[in-house]
């Protein structure tokens, strides 16, 4: 196939406008919501883009490989029509049908303009498999897509739930609660160094009364975070490590290098010992004079 | 050759690292930082990090011997401004930064410089040196 | 798996070291790596660039930007053509250094990304291959 040239280029160069207007067309025909794609304001600004890039990746008459770097441009365009039509709520199918429906008005021209039998089989087989592989691309960006913005929202809510907090002037706490899986501890690790680094606080208390169970993947993420913080120039407390957890700790063989107390009070209060505070209690009231 | 600036704050050096180094710049520090220890009698030595986005073992062996190189002249180093993913990294690289002081920040560096200090010459009081 | 992006480049000096670590920024970055996860991969090369020049004699890096998936990748060949080294678990051990080094460079990257080759062959060379992935 690659010494003969594919006709297909020349007859988009020279019905480009005709061709566009009936895939705006067909896409609305096709359109499973009624012609929504149609209306939507983008559309024919992206088709028109993706007849144009269409010939200029085509321009060297390899239509083969859509990895090839010849369509880098074309996949980056998809790409964008895919993010587009994700966030507006449309389905894969949907949003390939962007580029599927393009066959019907590109058969039509190819039957219209190729007297030879042979050849027009050729040419519709060559068209049909490159707008198939371009449909499918569109398929993997959306899933592609719509899986990091997923993965946005679920960082976010992982933010919002895993508050840390200034317990006093240079004194931080980070009360831990429910199940830890890997993924989560290291993102609430790093906002802890973080917060550390902005609040100039020396003394973190990790909590983790709240936790049920501790594997060994979490507590390597524990122990490496009070690693990390210690070679910053600050240092953790570990406070509310339940009977099991000890146990899960021994059994593991886990070297805890840190200091650990029964609970978050114990730790506060080690915590402002350390950094030079005493806590007293105001004096009792005066005896009235006469009494 | 581009030279890194050696501040002195009392009796403290401040070295503030803020380009990519290589070996010739990091060579020429150690040695300018030994003469200015003995040439203004500094009791402290604060390298502030805070600029680096990478510290690797080269970097770490040069901070271990400037904190080496510095007590046997009789002055405390601390490392100041680490960043967390550089503390992250560090630990999973398995580097540790043995007899480097650390420190969140410049002024926390000083106060530490200060305690160590105070401290030390109250031991030789005591003693009665 | 596609191969995003592909450059190669000298590491016969300190220089290039401090090169080849910009190059590895801009690659993580263009392959949307965490911060954390652009730190490991730049300090990885790091070290290996250092071995390449101090015992390797100099040699090259090729940088590649990869896709597998959903997941994007980056991936780092390092080739000399030194001495090369006979006792490569001895050299994978914390510690072990022929030289004035702390003994990290080679088992220090290992931990720090997800994939890592080393092959040598004395007197012939040495390629290692490092690969992080998002």
């Amino acid at each position: 196939m690659a010494e003969k040239q594919s006709l297909i280029l020349t007859l988009i160069d020279k019905y480009q406008s005709a061709l566009l207007d009936d895939w705006l067309a067909c896409m609305a025909r096709n359109s499973p919501s009624g012609g929504t794609l149609r209306r939507d304001g983008e559309t024919p600004e992206h088709a028109k883009r993706f007849l144009e890039q269409l010939r200029r990746s085509a321009r060297n008459q390899q239509l083969d490989d859509i990895n090839a770097p010849d369509w880098a441009p074309m996949r980056d365009l998809l790409e964008e029509v895919s993010r587009a039509r994700v966030t507006q709520g449309f389905t894969p199918s949907e949003t390939a049908t962007f580029v599927f429906s393009l066959k019907e008005p590109l058969f039509q021209l190819l039957r219209r303009e190729i007297a030879s039998p042979g050849t027009l089989a050729d040419e519709i087989w060559i068209a049909s498999r490159l707008l198939d592989s371009l449909g499918l691309y569109t398929i993997e960006c959306h899933a592609r897509t719509r899986e990091e913005l997923i993965g946005r929202q679920q960082q976010e809510l992982l933010e919002l739930s895993t508050p840390v907090v200034e317990l006093w002037d240079g004194i931080l706490a980070l009360p831990l609660i429910g199940t830890l899986d890997s993924a989560r501890t290291q993102i609430v690790m790093e906002s802890l160094l973080e917060r550390i680094v902005d609040s100039g606080a020396e003394i973190a208390i990790i909590d983790i009364t709240g936790v049920p169970t501790v594997d060994t993947l979490v507590a390597q993420h524990l122990i490496k975070t009070i690693s990390a913080a210690r070679l910053m120039g600050a240092d953790c407390i570990l406070s509310g490590i339940r009977p099991q957890i000890a146990q899960t700790i021994v059994h593991l063989g886990l070297e805890l290098n840190v200091v650990s107390k029964a609970t978050m009070a114990d730790a506060l209060g080690l915590a402002l010992r350390r950094s030079g505070r005493v806590i007293v209690d105001r004096a009792a009231p005066k005896p009235r004079q006469g009494d | 050759m581009a030279e890194i600036p050696i501040l002195k704050i009392g009796d403290c050096l401040l070295v503030s690292i803020q380009v990519d180094m290589h070996d010739r710049l990091a060579m020429a520090l150690q040695d300018d930082l030994t003469q200015r220890i003995v040439k203004d009698r500094a009791r402290g030595v604060m390298i502030d990090i805070s600029a680096l986005e990478i510290v690797d073992s080269f970097i770490g062996r040069m901070l271990n011997n400037i904190a080496a190189m510095s007590r046997v002249l009789d002055a405390v180093t601390v490392v100041v401004g680490m960043r967390p993913a550089v503390a992250i990294t560090l630990v999973e690289l398995g580097l540790t930064l043995s007899g480097v002081r650390t420190a969140l920040n410049v002024d926390k560096g000083l106060a530490m410089i200060r305690g160590i200090i105070d401290r030390g010459e109250q031991e030789d009081d005591r003693r009665g040196g | 798996m596609i191969v995003e992006a592909d450059e190669t480049m000298p590491v016969r000096s300190s220089d290039d070291v401090v090169r080849a670590r910009q190059a590895v920024r801009a690659k993580a970055i263009a392959a949307g790596f965490s911060l954390v996860d652009q730190t490991k991969i730049i300090t990885a090369a790091s070290e290996i660039a250092r071995n390449t020049v101090d015992y390797g004699g100099g040699g090259t890096m090729c940088i590649q930007v990869l896709r597998s998936g959903q997941h994007r990748g980056v991936r780092l060949t390092f080739r000399d053509q030194g001495p090369g080294i006979s006792d490569i678990s001895l050299a994978m051990q914390d510690g072990y250094t022929t030289g004035q080094g702390l003994g990290l460079g080679l088992s220090g990257a290992k931990r720090l990304v997800n994939e890592f080759s080393i092959t040598s062959t004395p007197g012939q060379g040495t390629e290692v291959i490092l690969a992080r992935w998002k």
